[in-house]
């Protein structure tokens, strides 16, 4: 994985040092709060309900054991022990003291991490597939592309006040796991005729007015692709709405626009900006790919002698899957006990997972987007040693990619944004259908749950989805379904009136029924649904 | 940054985009706002000698695309950000070729000096002329 060099630490160190100027600046009343929130923003420091809150950017949602280490550390000093992993793969901390905020950052830099732009109108931390460098399916590894971007991106001084908030997400197989199309830019790494290039999605989005990102360029070579997205950036930075908040993504004004307008500006743009030599040379390209050269694989043993587990095996089939290298599989983690909080690990949790990491995976782990861990580089020998000892922290739930394993935003419990709870919803939904057999009989079902309309919990992409309104004063829960993040990217449609918390767990059960009555062999929920449509859903839940 | 570069350089008062391209055709300083386009003064960068670039509120980021776009047509007058110009983001607003700042509120020049020469790198060429590292690492 990538490691930094004297450069990369000289900045992170000296963003340490700002930061904490701006935090004095700020607590000695020199600046006003209005002043100091971009600053802070960009430093991941939102103010909640109850606490600041820190994002802590983990790059495509890469880390190594110590870098894990350390979030537990920072969970137990200066937090409660606690941290909540993100749907961008980041992890963020609820309770924190804004004095104490700089040491946190201080702290990071030990390990090469920081909180640069998880937050405010800039550049996000560039997203990718948790199994990049693993996945059996991979044309490259999407990785080497984010990390060059993620420089590009940093402290960016022309796209540092954007209209909004801006994602990036970077992938490099057909099938897709970090929901791309629906990121302001979204890029999937294809081969052509021998040569790796970018197709460039952009203008998709969730929120108020959830949009699919169309393609814009079918081919960018790495030679290009700082210059190509500089460009796309460009036109937005310029003719982005700017006059409402609610209309200032990249999404609207490629709406407005249309697509092939866009493009148009983005080419002409392009032109200007490809003679200004901001591309990096091939010998850059060419460092950071052996940064992320495959681990060794050992020789792999035959898997240990033990008697036969029906709970193992579970987990086995439903959170593993496989490597490219033989006798390797990939671990996925499951962050979603029954009756937990989705995303959230103890600080003891997130040490044994890096401790596994060290001592199982290369000592690599990954954040999904669907809030999970994973272990990418487990030899299939040592499948039951990491399980067992998974089991014993309270990490094997055997439910990746089923109706437990939801997708939930902070909601009303932390955000200060949120019209509704949603950790509570999650909780109930994942208790009605604790039993393990019911839940695998149901197959995949992405449950996403989101506690207002800025749709942080993804409910658009949910093959069921939930969104929290608030009606008259009360928390209201709309039903949403037929939504994929996946390579099949579909928006979720509203089935009609909404639902009170415990109805809303109810109409949940109704859809899953209709389901179970009405699907043909092979069918998951979401292709049940494809095939017939709201109709019989709607009846079930109105009729 | 030298102090010098911090002044006001040019006393002209400087005329809207709209004058400057109709009536006023002798001036030789002009303002943009922050929605105008900059490429309207490319065929005229030989007779400019300063470019006032308006920043309505700190959240406004268009100016910074401005003067890029000027600087990268070879604009070598002076360009001014002017208006709602908070020290944090001096360095940015350097970076993008601004080389004079009349900013609504008092700048505290220490805090200034902080900003401006705390990084000793940068990842990205821009109009500052600064090296990024890319090219520090490979020459």
């Amino acid at each position: 994985m990538y490691k930094y060099d004297q450069y990369d630490q000289s900045i992170v160190d000296a963003r340490v040092e700002e930061f904490r100027d701006q935090v004095k600046r700020r607590l000695a009343g020199q600046i006003t709060e209005d002043q100091f929130k971009p600053l802070r923003l960009m430093n991941g420091l939102y103010l909640q309900l109850h606490a600041y809150m820190l994002r802590v950017a983990v790059p495509y949602g890469t880390l190594d054991g110590a870098q894990m280490r350390m979030l537990g550390h920072i969970a137990r000093k200066y937090d409660r022990g606690y941290g909540h992993f993100t749907t961008r793969q980041n992890i963020q901390y609820n309770w924190i003291k804004l004095s104490e905020a700089p040491d946190i950052l201080a702290e990071l830099a030990t390990v090469e991490m920081h909180a640069i732009q998880t937050s405010g109108n800039c550049i996000r931390n560039i997203s990718s597939d948790q199994f990049a460098g693993a996945a059996a399916d991979e044309v490259a590894d999407p990785r080497v592309w984010a990390e060059l971007l993620r420089q590009w991106s940093t402290f960016h001084p022309e796209f540092s006040y954007l209209p909004r908030k801006f994602k990036i997400a970077v992938i490099a197989a057909d099938e897709d796991r970090a929901a791309m199309r629906l990121h302001d830019i979204g890029i999937q790494l294809i081969e052509r005729d021998g040569v790796l290039g970018g197709r460039i999605f952009v203008g998709g989005g969730m929120g108020r007015t959830p949009m699919i990102a169309p393609e814009i360029k079918d081919f960018v070579t790495a030679d290009d692709l700082l210059s190509y997205v500089e460009a796309c950036l460009r036109v937005y930075n310029r003719y982005g709405r700017r006059d409402n908040i609610y209309k200032a993504r990249i999404k609207i004004l490629i709406h407005e626009l249309g697509a092939d307008e866009y493009r148009r500006q983005v080419e002409e743009e392009f032109v200007a900006v490809k003679a200004l030599g901001l591309d990096p040379p091939k010998a850059e390209f060419d460092r950071i790919t052996k940064m992320f050269a495959p681990p060794a694989f050992a020789a792999v043993g035959p898997q240990a002698d033990t008697a036969p587990n029906p709970v193992f095996d579970a987990w086995r089939a439903q959170n593993t899957v496989a490597h490219k290298q033989p006798g390797y599989a990939i671990v996925t983690i499951s962050l979603k006990p029954t009756g937990g909080i989705p995303g959230d690990a103890t600080a003891d949790q997130i040490d044994v997972m890096a401790d596994l990491a060290e001592r199982f995976s290369s000592n690599e782990l990954r954040v999904t987007h669907a809030q999970n861990i994973v272990l990418p580089h487990v030899a299939v020998s040592d499948l039951h040693h990491v399980w067992s000892a998974l089991d014993a922290a309270g990490l094997a739930p055997a439910n990746v990619d089923l109706i437990s394993d939801i997708i939930a935003c902070p909601g009303l419990d932390y955000c200060s944004l949120a019209n509704a709870r949603s950790i509570p919803v999650a909780q109930k939904i994942a208790t009605r259908f604790a039993d393990p057999e019911r839940q695998r009989d149901l197959g995949e079902l992405k449950l996403k749950i989101s506690g207002c309309i800025n749709a942080c919990g993804h409910h658009h992409a949910g093959h069921i989805g939930i969104l929290g309104v608030d009606k008259k004063g009360t928390e209201n829960y709309q039903l949403l379904l037929g939504g994929s993040g996946a390579e099949d990217t579909s928006l979720a449609r509203i089935t009609g009136p909404g639902f009170s918390e415990d109805g809303i767990v109810d109409a949940v059960e109704t859809v899953t029924n209709v389901y179970l009555e009405k699907r043909e062999a092979g069918e998951r929920f979401l292709d049940t649904y494809r095939r017939l449509g709201m109709d019989p859903f709607k009846e079930a839940l109105y009729g | 940054m030298d102090k010098s570069a911090m002044s006001i350089g040019s006393d002209e008062p400087a005329v809207t985009l709209d004058a400057f391209l109709e009536d006023q055709t002798n001036a030789t300083a002009v303002r943009l706002e922050a929605g105008e386009d900059a490429r309207a003064l490319l065929p005229h960068l030989d007779r400019i000698a300063l470019v006032e670039i308006s920043f309505p509120s700190f959240r406004d980021g268009r100016g910074y695309s401005a003067a890029r776009i000027l600087r990268e047509a070879g604009y070598k007058g002076e360009l001014r950000a002017q208006g709602d110009v908070l020290v944090d983001q001096m360095l940015f607003m350097k970076r993008c070729g601004f080389d004079s700042f009349a900013p609504e509120a008092e700048i505290d020049a220490a805090t200034l000096e902080a900003a401006l020469t705390r990084y000793d790198h940068v990842y990205q060429k821009a109009a500052d002329g600064q090296v990024p590292v890319w090219k520090l690492r490979h020459g």
